[in-house]
């Protein structure tokens, strides 16, 4: 039986450059018991279709065009907001992506969970606050009766985000919309989250929307899956049909897309035979932070080397100092004690003119394309600047040149006096690789170049950086979460937690065969798109109550 | 507007709708933003009258600055005084013109003096950190809760009505919230990572600072200078009215105000005159520094 | 909190004596001592003045006599007014301005957040425009043209309230507290409008909203905690505009307050009087930059949990 029926919802937003149809005619169910996955890259929509049944869209630029969503015999496009407000957080309830924003931080989380019994359920407040502990305790916060009166801050991400789903609990709605629950969690967190909501979806048998740009991450969880893109669906169907017979190009090509299976062959064959000597040698690293009584040790006595031609993956969670390694041997930080050898050359104490030479042959790519690029120099600007500064090119010789770099890197020459704030994510990326090959360097620190962006794109940018690696024989030190995406590029792995180095090797070996704890805790979390059955087989087990005590 | 997804609507379509054109660098858009605006584009034409009226005062004002004409005495606006005359016969259109000279110049002057100060302390101490920002901006928090109206009161107490001292007290004053807010500018960009980039490039520091952190800084810093000068108009004009900022024989509109405020029950024109100038003034600014603002502000691009 | 607290009255300290030490030497510095203005006093004369004010002393000694009077809140006799001391002239004007400074504090605090919040509600509408001018124009007309207009057209014009004095005759409080308080009121509201667009365009209002509770619980509970931050933050700065801003308006109605005596006092050249008030202004102002401190980090529960000790880590992560 469906809960929720939309048929032909078409939200636009009238903006300055005129209207974006960020829904188009959409239509879909949610049924009593199962969850539908709404899948798409960042625009696509997902997001604004479900907010929009619950009026949280800023309306103008918002407005809701056509359609209906009848939700158990209510239309909720039609419903005047007094109504709809009843609706909202008593049947309807929401789990928000980011944790760290979506509490508010001035009020007690005890507080901010009994809300909705007050206005919903006129609940006593000693009422209210017993059932909110119960629920606290089933989510997983440990000594429920003491943290009630705790702030947002004083909960880790993973915390806040059970405190999250507890809100979302506590009026016992009946249908839920998670909107990307667990993109802005650490993998481990994320799996852990995963299991937690799911548990919570079958015992409560809630009719769920989960949003998500991942369709790793779905595949467990949802029975039925949406992909949208550009504001439409187009494919839809049973989870296990969507992974093993997608029906539309874009659904095959977010499937393709995600990074899965080993370094390919062909790029390393010369490499694999023998190994080449070493670029880069670290001997007991330690970047330390902070002062006398509060020291954060971020690298934490590492030694390890990068051979010439190779690319060595630096794999960690938020906080393991993986970023801090990168900027360590780019001299961008200064190390605390140890060494750092680049070609023999002693980085730590080399003077500022002969590290300026040096820094010509090691460059950084960034995380973040919307921080990487100045935003007052134009693509020209900021291809050409390298080139002039170290004297690789003459006023006269600089333009062809930086159209060079732009067709290496797969920029429209029409492009070279736009600005960055015109482009999208992956172009501006392009741009940022482009500026660090400009200088014709041997060693790249790539620090997390591809979590920024949309899968598809970020297939596109790992294709880019491979045949960069080749065709310029670079040597490579690439810093990811994504342990996915390390498989796919690098020859060996070093594992980073907490500012220690766990374990490294090659990485079909680790991979196969991980020693250390943390990094199989770390594998054994990653939503992977093999190894597993889907999920309507943990369905028809049934009872989930020993799901938990696997 | 933070509304899910829209920012990222709001940027493929950017891209969509420039594809076409050729680049158009933040200033360019800013300045298509500001022009949109209606009273911000009043408030810069209102100024740029008001400075060239200044300027050309001694070629266009009709009377002398010190003529008198003690048998005329105050009389209401008319043919041969627009504006009328004060208690001593003077046309208050030349005292009103020649005021606007200095209340322009005290607020022009000592602006600038607290934007180079300001810029400068900010920019070293935001681009240094560590222990020498760290002194640096603790001296600023000291001075910061220092009552400097009442020092300047002091000081213009003690050593005569000086205008130079104005300036210079003024000035001493504005430069402190300048200095804070190019050293965050600075303090923040220097963490960007395309900063970062530029140093990994082994680009000088002199060149990062041109390149890369003033251009970015700047726009911050136009919004407050154009908003600190009303602020400082306002303080010479409040000294001068309590008869402690500019002295005769010079005036400005704070003391031809003192004037018109004695007098003002008998002979209202000179106090509503030099009021209203001073006001339109100030409004014309403050509504070009409020402009200013919204259109160098990044989020305001997204709507 | 305790801490803060205690680190932030530390602050004041030298804040405080470097304000008391350049009052005294600046007043030093004045050309001329205190009793050369008036004519011909016998050489005699002047040298038993000297004695009787220790100014016969090494300035360096004088200074330290001074800091110690201080500290007993003493600020030593009037120069102009024999046989009076400058803390009887301070107490006996500081009530009126007081009560005014009290009232305009209010006026500009309460009037100000509210056109704010109802601006921030539906900002580029009707409701955001009409308060919005209006602030625009307290900010644009001083008190010291604001008054006179005021009293122009609701004293003189329209007879409606009385123009000048304090206390006297019922009404007269209205136009000088209106006055004083019109500027503040004006950037107050501005304040409270940014910290109010802030604040409901942050990712927790939305999960308010999501959770169905009534609009004006969203905008009361969940946004006006965050979003009255700047103007809390605002009231110790805003206290010491009001204080100068009441030697004008003292001036203007008439109001024998200490804003008035100062501005006096200060064409006298009467050293000591101003150089107490000053100190004393000081005082009060650091005072209420702290007091105005210590609200803004009481407001954020991550200064204010510090005392009991944040838990940082999550149990089973």
């Amino acid at each position: 039986m469906s809960l929720l029926q939309v048929n032909n919802l078409s939200v636009w937003f009238y903006t300055r450059n005129g209207v974006v149809k960020a829904v188009n005619d959409l239509s879909f169910s949610v049924n009593v018991g199962q969850t539908l996955a709404i899948v798409g890259e960042s625009g696509s929509g997902k997001s604004v279709c479900c907010y929009s049944l619950l009026g949280l869209i800023p309306c103008p630029p918002g407005r809701i065009e056509s359609g209906t969503a009848d939700f158990d015999g209510q239309d909720l496009l039609s419903l005047p907001i007094k109504q709809l407000r009843q609706i909202r957080g008593q049947h309807i309830a929401t789990i928000f992506q980011d944790p760290m924003t979506c509490l508010n931080p001035y009020l007690s989380i005890g507080e901010q969970l009994i809300e909705p019994l007050i206005y919903h359920k006129n609940c006593s407040r000693h009422e209210a606050r017993d059932r909110a502990i119960a629920l606290l305790e089933e989510v997983g916060i440990q000594q429920a009766r003491g943290r009630f009166n705790n702030y947002p801050h004083q909960f880790s991400g993973g915390m806040r985000q059970r405190v999250m789903i507890a809100m979302a609990l506590i009026a016992e709605p009946r249908l839920l919309i998670a909107d990307e629950p667990t993109t802005a969690l650490d993998v481990t967190i994320q799996a852990q989250i995963l299991e937690l909501i799911a548990e919570i979806q079958r015992k409560r048998n809630l009719a769920m929307i989960f949003i998500s740009h991942d369709l790793a991450v779905v595949k467990d969880i949802a029975d039925h899956i949406a992909v949208m893109k550009d504001g439409e669906i187009v494919e839809t169907g049973p989870t296990k049909s969507i992974f093993d017979a997608p029906q539309h190009h874009y659904t095959r090509e977010l499937l393709a897309a995600i990074p899965s299976g080993s370094k390919p062959e062909s790029s390393t064959v010369s490499n694999t035979v023998t190994s080449n000597p070493p670029l880069i040698e670290i001997e007991h690293l330690n970047t330390w932070f902070g002062g006398k009584n509060a020291i954060v040790k971020a690298v934490d006595d590492i030694s390890l080397s990068v051979e010439r031609g190779k690319i060595l993956g630096v794999v960690g969670e938020s906080g393991s100092g993986k970023s801090t390694l990168g900027r360590s041997i780019l001299q961008l930080v200064r190390p605390s004690s140890g060494e750092i050898r680049y070609d023999n050359i002693e980085l730590t104490t080399l003077k500022p003119r002969a590290l300026k030479t040096l820094r010509r042959r090691m460059q950084m790519i960034f995380q973040d394309p919307y921080a990487s690029l100045n935003p007052r120099m134009s693509v020209f600007d900021t291809l050409a600047e390298p080139l002039l500064y170290h004297g690789l090119a003459t006023r006269k010789t600089v333009t062809p040149q930086v159209l060079e770099l732009m067709d290496d890197v797969g920029l429209a020459h029409s492009a070279i006096k736009k600005y960055p704030h015109e482009f999208s994510g992956g172009q501006r990326q392009r741009i940022a690789i482009g500026r660090a090959i400009a200088v014709k360097p041997e060693f790249i620190v790539a620090d997390e170049p591809v979590s920024a962006l949309d899968v598809t794109i970020q297939k596109q940018i790992l294709e880019l950086i491979e045949n960069l690696v080749e065709k310029h024989q670079l040597t490579m030190l690439f810093i990811s979460h994504d342990l996915s995406v390390v498989r796919y590029l690098c020859d060996r792995i070093v594992v980073m937690h907490k500012g220690r180095l766990v374990e490294q090797g090659d990485t079909e070996t680790i991979w196969a065969n991980p020693q250390d704890a943390y990094t199989q805790q770390l594998l054994s979390a990653i939503p992977s798109l093999q190894d597993q059955q889907p999920r309507s087989r943990h369905h028809e087990t049934g009872d989930s109550g020993n799901r938990s005590s696997e | 507007m933070s509304s899910p997804g829209s920012t990222d609507i709001a940027t493929n379509l950017n891209a969509e709708v420039h594809d076409a054109e050729q680049g158009t660098s933040l200033w360019q858009d800013a300045w298509h933003r500001l022009r949109k605006n209606k009273m911000a584009l009043a408030g810069l034409f209102v100024l740029i009258l008001l400075s060239l009226l200044a300027l050309l005062t001694p070629w266009i004002a009709p009377y002398g600055y010190e003529d008198q004409d003690l048998l005329l005495g105050p009389t209401p606006p008319s043919a041969a005084h627009w504006l009328g005359t004060d208690t001593l016969g003077r046309d208050l259109l030349t005292r009103i013109l020649y005021g606007g000279r200095v209340s322009l110049a005290v607020g022009f002057i000592a602006t600038a003096v607290a934007l180079v100060i300001g810029v400068l302390y900010g920019t070293i101490a935001g681009y240094l950190g560590g222990r020498v920002d760290a002194t640096m901006m603790r001296l600023v928090d000291i001075l910061y809760a220092l009552p400097f109206m009442i020092f300047i009161i002091l000081l213009m107490v003690i050593f005569g009505r000086n205008i130079l001292l104005l300036f210079f007290a003024i000035g001493a004053v504005e430069w402190l919230t300048m200095a804070r807010i190019v050293r965050g500018q600075v303090q923040s960009l220097r963490q960007q990572e395309f900063v970062e980039a530029a140093v990994s490039l082994g680009l000088s520091p002199w060149r990062i600072m041109r390149r890369h952190l003033i251009p970015n800084a700047l726009g911050p810093v136009i919004v407050y200078t154009t908003l600190t000068i009303p602020n400082v108009m306002l303080l010479e004009a409040f000294l001068s009215f309590l008869g402690l900022g500019i002295q005769p024989p010079q005036s400005s509109w704070g003391v031809l105000i003192s004037y018109g405020v004695e007098t003002m029950e008998e002979y209202p024109w000179l106090l509503i005159f030099p009021g209203l100038v001073l006001s339109i003034t100030l409004f014309a600014l403050n509504f070009l520094g409020d402009g200013l603002r919204d259109a160098l502000d990044p989020r305001a691009s997204k709507d | 909190m305790g801490r803060f607290i205690l680190n932030r009255l530390l602050q004041a300290i030298p804040v405080l004596l470097v304000v008391i030490t350049v009052t005294f030497f600046l007043v030093r510095l004045a050309p001329g001592g205190p009793f050369s203005a008036e004519k011909a006093v016998p050489p005699e004369v002047l040298k038993a003045l000297e004695i009787k004010y220790q100014l016969d002393q090494p300035v360096i000694m004088q200074y330290f006599s001074y800091l110690g009077d201080l500290l007993q809140g003493d600020f030593g006799p009037s120069f102009k007014y024999p046989g009076r001391s400058v803390s009887e002239l301070i107490f006996s004007g500081l009530p009126t301005t007081a009560e005014l400074g009290i009232y305009a504090l209010l006026i500009s605090m309460l009037l100000g957040t509210a056109a704010g919040v109802v601006a921030a509600l539906k900002p580029n509408s009707a409701q955001d425009y009409i308060p919005m001018s209006t602030a625009m124009i307290g900010i644009c007309l001083p008190s010291f043209l604001l008054g006179p207009v005021l009293m122009l057209i609701f004293g003189i014009g329209l007879e409606w309230v009385p123009v000048s004095g304090w206390g006297n005759i019922p009404g007269d409080k209205i136009l000088p507290a209106l006055t004083l308080a019109s500027g503040y009121t004006a950037y107050v509201a501005r304040l409270s409008r940014g910290g109010m667009l802030e604040v409901m365009s942050q990712d927790y209002i939305r999960t308010a909203r999501a959770k169905g509770l009534p609009e004006w619980v969203v905008v009361l509970k969940h946004g006006l905690r965050g979003g009255i931050i700047p103007v809390v933050a605002f009231a110790g700065p805003a206290f010491a505009g009001l204080l100068s801003g009441s030697f004008v308006v003292e001036t203007i109605f008439q109001i024998p307050g200490l804003g008035r005596f100062y501005v006096q006092a200060a064409f006298n050249r009467d050293y000591t009087v101003i150089m107490g008030t000053t100190v004393f202004f000081a005082t009060l102002i650091i005072v209420f930059n702290l007091l105005s401190d210590i609200a803004v980090a009481w407001l954020n529960p991550k200064l204010r949990g510090r005392q009991q000790g944040s838990i940082q880590s999550g149990a089973n992560e």
